[in-house]
């Protein structure tokens, strides 16, 4: 293995950083609410009877005590009035400090106390976005209205997954998704991809075109094969921020050999890999780790029959393991997608996502620190219908 | 009567004091020993791979041990005759039902290091074989015939399996010399240090996988991924291979020893 690239450079006497996490007691009401931050919607509750839009969440209107719908709604909001907190009690704030909130007239109705970019101040439009925080609540975060902000606020970056810099490993990296998930992460300024090839290899691919890269080194890794997660992590030697699981086995039909590899991939590698994972991703300031997921693991799918199996083993298990790094404040992205548009989907009329595209989303959920992310019509749509009518969709899907 | 008999005395008392070496033939059996691969319309080769369910820990506190997994055909493997469809209607062709008599056959080893460090598709004929036996000697019946092509001392390198954009490339038999061993010498089987009996390109030999076909079609077996024959004379050394007893089996991992009198 040639050179690693600069790190940070540390005082090697410093006592380990411990992390917290903001804090996590919340209504059910502002859970329903965090459940939909997840997928980066912006939604307040609206009265069914007199029209009201209300912000914090609550059980019922205020007003008439109607019924409240969660429903979309205008990001724009005027900054009112701000404060900048210097001292607190909460372990996590208290590592943060100066921290400016805001409160904001929403376009929505309800005014509203917000985290503030430091590019905003009174009289200054706003789009709001509810943001999930380190410990996976939802937040009002306001940033400059239009155009894109600015990735460095430290405020912003404690609601996302900064890549610039970061050191970053990807499980399996052969495939087309692998490759360009590396190729996205590397023209977002990752400082640091680990590239994993899984055995058996060809005397070409030690001159494979990734490994010509700066800033990214190819790491034999296979995450059927405890011994060699283990061995890749301990060549990663330092700090580990984000960790892309793009393995998969893709197989249509009833073959139990087949199955078995679909499983022991999706299942039994997400459990090797996130496992290995989490002690490093835990300690640093902003880990996280994002798994690409088939659409179908959400109601099965005919034809797919044992890939969507597999599939929905691994959705549930990357919902336990969001829930174990959330006190760690470690991020736990879902990336969901239907067909790709590479040889695994060879026999799926389009559309398909192409692999470029699925790249592009992953960075994407990163800089927004979005929990789940549907990419293309496919699997939004699929996402649509089953959080409608989940009977419905099944029997669709499978009929 | 409590001694051994004087035969097996011999050997026991050969073997203690070294007078009768004994010479490992296995590889070490790990997650990263590369397996066969296939063309991908055909069904894979699984690796080995290892969980530990307990290290004297809480799920077994005095106790170490392992679950494992693998294909019949990983790391030093043995192929009964059932393996190929040429041997499906052999008698007694799975490995339950090898005879304890062919676990223990003496081997001719025959050296083709030098040709294929050469060439990296060597094809060992008929005319080679005869060219050996006139410089070393007649090749005896019943016996192992091991290929040395010191292919082991690419264990760990991506030069083992060499797989190339075309597919993979390594020594082996072409159809003339298997029918000249197996049925002009009547040999037992085939060892190699390779990962299968045939050669990389064997598939698109005119007749294709000719080792696999012939060997096993007459009831006879295969050694893949030995190691150490360079440590064996050409003649004079006995194998001892003991597949597991797997019912219906095509084929086991398995540890593979020679026996070689003299120092």
């Amino acid at each position: 293995m040639s050179q690693h690239p600069p790190r940070d450079k540390r005082d090697p006497l410093a006592r380990r950083k411990d992390r917290h996490v903001p804090p996590g007691l919340r209504s059910s009401a502002m859970h329903a609410m965090s459940a939909r931050a997840a997928a980066g919607c912006f939604v307040l509750q609206a009265c069914q009877d007199c029209g009201a839009v209300t912000y914090p969440p609550r059980d019922a209107c205020p007003r008439c005590w109607g019924e409240l719908l969660w429903q979309d709604q205008a990001r724009g909001a005027l900054v009112l009035c701000e404060t900048t907190i210097r001292a607190t009690t909460d372990l996590y704030f208290r590592d943060h400090l100066p921290w400016r909130m805001g409160k904001l007239a929403l376009d929505a109705g309800p005014t509203a106390l917000a985290h503030l970019h430091a590019d905003l101040k009174p009289g200054d439009r706003a789009d709001m976005h509810l943001m999930l925080d380190k410990g996976g609540n939802a937040a009002l975060f306001a940033l400059p209205a239009g155009g894109r902000p600015d990735m460095d606020d430290h405020q912003w970056r404690e609601f996302t997954v900064p890549v610039k810099d970061r050191i970053v490993l990807v499980s399996d990296a052969r495939s087309a998704i692998g490759r360009a998930v590396v190729k996205a992460l590397h023209s977002a300024g990752a400082g640091l991809i680990f590239a994993g090839m899984a055995p058996p290899s060809r005397a070409a691919d030690l001159t494979d075109e990734l490994s010509g890269l700066d800033r990214v080194q190819t790491l034999p890794f296979d995450i059927t094969d405890s011994s060699l997660v283990a061995e890749g992590i301990s060549k990663i030697a330092g700090p580990l921020d984000i960790v892309i699981n793009t393995a998969r086995f893709v197989r249509g039909g009833r073959n139990l050999v087949d199955q078995k590899r679909m499983m022991d991939i999706a299942v039994l590698g997400f459990m090797r890999l996130s496992a290995a994972c989490a002690p490093l991703l835990a300690g640093r300031p902003a880990g996280a780790f994002v798994d690409l997921v088939s659409i179908q693991a959400l109601a099965g799918e005919a034809g797919f029959a044992g890939y969507a199996a597999a599939e929905a083993a691994r959705l549930s298990l990357l919902h336990s393991f969001r829930h174990d790094m959330r006190a760690q404040g470690v991020r736990v992205l879902s990336i969901f997608s239907g067909p790709s548009d590479d040889e695994d989907h060879q026999s799926v009329p389009p559309p398909k996502v192409a692999p470029s595209r699925l790249a592009r989303e992953v960075v994407e959920a990163l800089h927004m620190g979005r929990e789940t992310t549907c990419v293309g019509e496919v699997a939004s749509d699929a996402m649509e219908r089953w959080l409608a009518d989940p009977a419905l969709f099944v029997r669709e899907k499978n009929l | 009567m409590t001694a051994l008999d004087p035969t097996l005395a011999g050997l026991i008392a050969g073997i203690a004091t070294q007078r009768i070496r004994t010479v490992d033939l296995t590889n070490i059996l790990s997650p990263d020993f590369p397996v066969i691969v296939l063309p991908a319309e055909f069904g894979q080769c699984e690796p080995f791979r290892m969980e530990t369910v307990s290290r004297y820990d809480g799920n077994g506190p005095a106790w170490y041990w392992n679950n494992i997994s693998m294909n019949e055909h990983t790391g030093t493997h043995f192929d009964a005759p059932a393996h190929w469809i040429t041997g499906r209607d052999v008698p007694n062709g799975t490995v339950d039902a090898v005879s304890p008599a062919d676990f223990i056959h003496p081997a001719v080893v025959i050296d083709i290091s030098n040709e294929a460090a050469a060439d990296e598709d060597f094809i060992v004929t008929r005319a080679f074989l005869e060219a050996w036996e006139a410089s070393h000697g007649p090749i005896p019946p019943r016996h192992w015939i091991l290929l040395r092509s010191d292919w082991s001392k690419r264990v760990g390198t991506l030069s083992y399996l060499n797989l190339k954009d075309d597919g993979a490339h390594s020594p082996g038999p072409d159809a003339g010399a298997m029918r000249f061993l197996v049925l002009e010498r009547d040999c037992v089987g085939l060892g190699v240090e390779t990962v299968g009996t045939d050669a990389g390109q064997a598939a698109h030999f005119n007749e294709p996988l000719p080792a696999h076909s012939i060997l096993h079609g007459n009831g006879r077996f295969g050694l893949q991924c030995l190691t150490n024959l360079d440590q064996l004379p050409a003649f004079g050394s006995v194998i001892v291979a003991m597949p597991l007893k797997i019912r219906g089996g095509s084929g086991s991992p398995l540890r593979v020893m020679a026996l070689v009198a003299g120092h």
